[in-house]
């Protein structure tokens, strides 16, 4: 995934504490549900039983801040207001591709109300050169259009933007290209003189770094699993199909944007961020500061789908210009610079062939892919043909194609989405072939035991049952179809998070860490796990994240937060409770062992005294707080690869007269473990079915070939969807329980539809008419195109 | 956005007094803002009509309608008067935008709204409607461009109450301090790009668009007004259609059909109008109707889907207007 220095895989390993034999429930109740045996750390709490035998974990809850952010009370990043501070306002490149001449700012300088004007030294986001002395030159080389390239900090946004007019950026053009089919051809203009490759991100994104490039194309990265020309050989059928999705932007509402406080001894960052470690590392690293001197807050954070790890251009302009100026900056990007220059999901071109038994068995898969991430890396898209089903053999070659354009970073199960558009309909297609139930043709190659009882419950559900074996049997001009697809996501673990929880002598308790809320609710679970701990509602639970002060956190991308940090906030949780029994049960004249912590009372497991309220009880305290910090101890089993994923089904309408395609119903089958309050994770899952409808039928950046330009920089012409689009949406969640840690979470963000709901949609629109339309996203245009054609080719 | 300053007017009178030196008129901003947002336009002095009540409302009389240009989209298409007798001015205005977008938008800024071109919108393509001699759209990305009825411009006509207007036979009523009034029908409200690209309708600029008169329909005519998106919420037309039916029983007396994401300026389609003259409405007339409403279109070099868009519009439209058929949920929004 990803190689941040937050991540594992650059810290040296821990210790392994003393083990200690324990029995779990694992599987799924009502249908695999039993006991397994583990080795967990012996300082671990007593295992969990399932929800249903849990009081708070495991049930719904309200967001914790469902009214702060309802009533406008929840201070973003863009409400911080702090005494003195500037607006700044970036100058971005007109073109996209250039060298940078000279930058005069003298104007700007003057312009009333302007304190301090940046130039910036260096880019983050794109692919870095592998030999950077090819990048000769005062200023970084433009390689997309709305490149930052300077930053005025003035006392109003009015005169920042003023003032960024009058900066005069003399250039050199050079030619570029935008389009992934020219920038493939020998001829085209290179957009880097020489091999790059792009760092990934906490969430993903970034590409290999080990592969060739000619001219644009980086790679092929290429993985084999045994041989699939024997395999092809060995097929009955083949199938074989041509798909191609777009680039879509990340789109959050709130943009990305902090506001930097330098004071000498201390750097305060308020940052729109899904790690607050992350901003911290960058910026100390960056400024060459010890992280004790930097401090990060993300109090609230109104999404980021993948594109907001480390400070990046916003964090580092902002921060030198506090620097400069002596004065707090905000600069918050606007929308059409959040389109250009922070992110996207990159495109794809797949050809993907895969060969069968006659009775489904998969003998080869053969993918190849190009796709474009800009100027960065970061478009493989061959996780789900490598990783759904079983197979004899596997052949998958992946492109990354540089054009002139913003660089992607990791969004929502990075190169998934593009993946299981074309192997989802893939695979129906060699259903179609064999004659079988494309529901039949999972089971027969997709072992995963969870993914087996969702298909059941889909077997079962009235929407599947209502779907026609004939493909294209409506009458009249308006189809309906129904169409299913499976979605994979991994599980990633971070061990590097940990939490502190406090009990005061006046009974109130608090949960402490780093962690930000990126939207998906991790206050709330936390509140719930303490709760659940200490027998007392979640309102009397006072949670604090968001903040590098607290013990550091995971950043959230890879659907890591809620699996990696709980068991820490539980263990904590525990481990302070331990600690206030012991402190108190010599006033009460019993043993620790004999109290119990229940229904907001304190209780004598063998009747000593009458039970007392949990607030009486810490009266009894002989200091004013305890306090217990825990880490994340590495899961219990880490032989095992567990993957999370999901079965959707979608039924749409499909007018053919207007090539419009129109999802009437959603059905989504998921599961991620414990839930741990399954009204957010339900949540989680109707954001990726709208996000992943609303790419596969509307999103789209469209750049102007002649200009390299994006036309469609907003949110109107860029469509997205809007309440309109959104169907129904039902989720049956599936409780699996796999034995892995003292919370048993794990994730969903991303396995949670957004994957699967493309080819869904795509499969049901060839149940509708017969036709499979191979693009995305599928605008009247598109679906016309395919219906005339026959499904031959879109 | 540039800085400006504002004249907040009450009357008529003390809006007009304020029409010079360049000054510009906002009604509800809706798209004014947007352009001065997108650093296209820069005017240096904006008369704020929005607080003239002497502009807002409807009246009704013995020939037809008066509607003040100031009345929202929302008040429009939420009047009873309009919903019995002027049934596509009430789909026009209340399928345009969004429910926000039209308790702000007034039918008279929905007339004079720009094109919503991209090329247009960007302050970083300078284009022959800004003045300059060249056309971006031809070899650009034109998906939701014209498909007729252009030259030099190929942008479309942005107004669904133009559509519906249009197809109503309105004129509207415009008004100068030193030139007194004029009436001028729908259609040559526009000035077509080829005649003056940077013109785009005949307003000068010390006049105000001071009423919407539209004349009462025939006995027995029918209505309605369709716009089709690529999604609902808040789309623009990728096609529309206007249908006013007047009905001898089961025969059309007469039809206008009307047409507003097909080219630079809102049309009629005579075509379609004389393949119902006539004739009963049904199914079949209906869908003849729809093939040669786009008889002599010159898609560009991603638009052709339109020509299959418009035809499905139009006879659609013709039987929601004759009642043979509901509102087409293709075209909730
Ligand atoms: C997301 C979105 C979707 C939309 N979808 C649609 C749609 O589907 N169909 C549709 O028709 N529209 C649509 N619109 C456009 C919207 O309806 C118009 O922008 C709005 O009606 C403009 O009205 P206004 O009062 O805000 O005009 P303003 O922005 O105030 O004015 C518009 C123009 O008219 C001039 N003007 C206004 N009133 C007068 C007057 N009385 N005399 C002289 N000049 C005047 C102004 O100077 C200005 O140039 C959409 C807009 C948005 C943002
Ligand atoms: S279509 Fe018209 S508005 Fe658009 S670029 Fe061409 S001339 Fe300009």
């Amino acid at each position: 995934m990803s190689n941040r220095p937050t991540e594992d895989a650059l810290l040296p390993q821990a210790a392994m504490p003393a083990n200690s034999t324990v029995k779990m429930p694992v599987g799924v109740p009502g249908y695999t549900l039993h006991e397994e045996t583990r080795q967990a750390p012996a300082s671990e709490p007593p295992v969990w039983p399932i929800n249903k035998d849990l009081q708070y974990v495991g049930h719904s809850a309200h967001r914790y801040d469902g009214p702060d952010k309802a009533s406008g009370r929840a201070r973003y990043t863009s409400d911080v207001q702090l005494p003195g501070m500037l607006y700044a306002k970036f100058v971005n490149a007109a073109l996209p591709h250039a060298k940078v001449i000279s930058v005069d700012t003298s104007a700007a300088e003057k312009y009333p109300g302007v304190r301090g004007v940046y130039v910036v030294e260096h880019v983050l986001g794109p692919a870095e050169l592998r030999n950077p002395a090819l990048d000769r030159g005062r200023y970084p080389v433009v390689r997309f259009a709305g490149q930052p390239i300077a930053a005025i900090a003035a006392t109003t946004p009015a005169a920042a933007q003023e003032a960024a007019t009058l900066v005069r950026i003399q250039y050199e053009k050079l030619p570029f290209v935008v389009d992934l089919d020219k920038a493939r051809e020998s001829n085209a203009p290179p957009v880097f003189p020489g091999p790059a490759d792009e760092e990934g991100s906490a969430g993903g994104g970034g590409g290999p770094s080990d592969v060739h490039q000619t001219g644009n194309v980086h790679g092929p990265s290429v993985h084999r699993v045994r041989d699939t020309e024997q395999g092809f050989k060995e097929a009955d059928v083949i199938v074989e199909g041509h798909y191609i999705t777009q680039v879509q932007t990340h789109s959050a509402l709130e943009t990305h944007g902090v506001v930097a406080d330098w004071k000498p001894g201390m750097l305060t960052v308020w940052a729109s961020t899904q790690g607050t470690a992350s901003v911290r590392e960058e910026l100390a690293g960056y400024f060459d500061l010890p992280m004790s001197q930097v401090r990060v807050i993300t109090e609230f954070m109104g999404g980021g789908f993948g594109a907001k790890f480390g400070a990046g251009n916003p964090g580092v302009v902002a921060a030198a210009l506090s620097k400069k100026t002596g004065a707090p900056v905000r600069l918050m990007l606007d929308r059409q610079e959040e389109h250009l220059s922070v992110g996207n999901r990159p495109s794809s071109d797949q050809t993907l062939r895969i060969g069968a038994k006659k009775d489904g068995t998969l003998t080869a898969i053969h993918l190849v892919s190009y796709g474009t991430a800009g100027c960065g890396t970061g478009a493989g898209c061959a996780g789900p043909a490598t990783n759904l089903y079983q197979y004899a053999s596997l052949h998958t070659e992946e492109n990354d194609v540089f054009i002139n354009a913003g660089p992607a970073s990791a969004m929502r199960a990075p190169g998934h989405p593009q993946g299981a558009f074309a192997l989802e309909q893939t695979i129906d297609d060699l259903a179609v072939k064999l004659n079988v139930e494309p529901i039949d043709l999972r089971d027969k190659i997709d072992n995963h035991p969870v993914r087996r009882v969702e298909r059941q419950i889909v077997r079962e559900s009235a929407l599947w049952k209502s779907r026609s074996p004939v493909p294209g049997a409506d009458q009249g001009p308006v189809k309906r179809g129904v169409g299913l697809a499976q979605s994979v996501w991994y599980r990633f673990v971070r061990t590097n998070c940990a939490a502190e929880v406090r009990v005061h002598r006046d009974g109130s308790l608090e949960v402490l860490s780093a962690v930000q809320d990126i939207g998906s609710g991790i206050k709330t679970v936390l509140a719930q796990i303490l709760a659940e701990q200490f027998g007392v509602p979640p309102s009397q639970i006072a949670v604090k994240v968001g903040d590098t002060n607290y013990p550091v956190g995971p950043d959230s991308g890879g659907s890591v937060t809620t699996l990696s940090l709980t068991p820490a906030v539980r263990d904590a949780a525990w481990q302070a409770a331990q600690k206030f029994l012991a402190d108190i049960a010599p006033a009460l004249g019993v043993s620790p062992s004999d109290l119990v912590l229940v229904d907001g009372e304190v209780r004598s497991g063998s009747g000593k005294f009458q039970p007392i309220s949990f607030r009486r009880a810490a009266a009894k305290m002989t200091a004013s707080q305890i306090t217990a910090q825990a880490r994340r101890v590495p899961d219990y089993d880490p032989s095992k690869y567990l993957t999370y994923g999901g079965v959707d089904v979608a039924e749409v309408e499909v007018d053919t007269e207007l090539g419009r395609v129109h999802v009437r119903r959603v059905l989504s089958v998921h599961d991620c473990g414990r839930p741990m309050n399954p009204e957010q994770t339900i949540s989680q899952i109707n954001g990726g079915i709208i996000q992943g409808i609303s790419f596969t039928l509307f999103e789209d950046r469209l750049l102007d070939p002649k200009y390299g330009l994006m036309v469609n920089p907003d949110l109107d012409l860029y469509k997205i969807a809007g309440a309109r689009e959104i169907p129904q949406i039902d989720v049956r969640l599936v409780e699996a329980y796999i034995g892995q840690s003292s919370t048993d979470a794990s994730g969903i963000g991303e396995a949670a539809g957004v994957v699967s709901i493309g080819a869904a949609i795509g499969n049901a629109v060839y149940n509708a008419t017969g036709v499979r339309v191979r693009r995305t996203p599928m605008t009247p245009a598109v679906v016309l195109a395919a219906l005339r054609q026959g499904g031959t080719q879109a | 956005m540039n800085r400006f300053a504002l004249a907040d007017c009450t009357t008529i009178d003390a809006a007009l007094s304020q029409l010079k030196d360049g000054a510009v008129v906002k009604a509800g901003g809706v798209d004014l803002l947007d352009r001065m947002k997108d650093g296209i336009e820069e005017p240096q002095r904006l008369v704020n009509i929005r607080n003239v009540a002497e502009l807002r409302g409807i009246r009704e009389t013995l020939q037809g309608l008066t509607v003040g240009p100031l009345t929202t989209l929302a008040e429009i298409s939420e009047h009873p008067g309009i919903r019995a007798h002027y049934q596509i001015l009430s789909d026009a205005c209340g399928h345009a935008a969004t429910p926000h977008i039209r308790n702000m938008a007034t039918v008279g800024g929905n007339l004079l709204q720009r094109v919503q071109c991209w090329y247009y919108r960007s302050a970083n393509f300078q284009c022959l409607r800004k003045g300059k001699d060249f056309c971006f759209a031809f070899e650009g990305l034109n998906q939701y461009h014209a498909i007729m009825e252009y030259t030099g411009c190929p942008s479309v006509a942005p107004s669904s109450a133009a559509v519906a207007l249009l197809g109503l036979g309105a004129s509207v009523e415009l008004t100068s301090a030193k030139r007194g009034k004029r009436t001028v029908g729908i259609r040559e409200l526009y000035v077509v790009p080829d005649a003056n690209p940077t013109k785009f309708t005949v307003i000068e600029p010390d006049e105000l668009l001071t009423a919407i008169v539209i004349p009462r329909p025939a006995p027995g005519t029918r209505s309605a007004y369709q716009k089709y998106g690529e999604k609902e919420s808040f789309d623009w037309a990728i096609a529309d259609a206007g249908v006013v039916l007047e009905m001898d029983g089961p025969i059309c007396r007469r039809a206008v059909i009307t047409m507003g994401a097909a080219s630079p300026v809102v049309r009629r389609s005579p075509q379609a109008e004389a393949a119902l003259a006539g004739k009963p409405v049904t199914e079949e007339t209906a869908r003849a109707a729809g093939r040669v409403s786009v008889e002599g279109a010159q898609p560009l070099s991603m638009n052709a889907y339109k020509l299959d868009l418009f035809p499905v519009a139009v006879y659609r439209t013709v039987l929601l207007a004759a009642g043979l058929r509901g509102r087409d949920p293709s075209a909730a929004g």
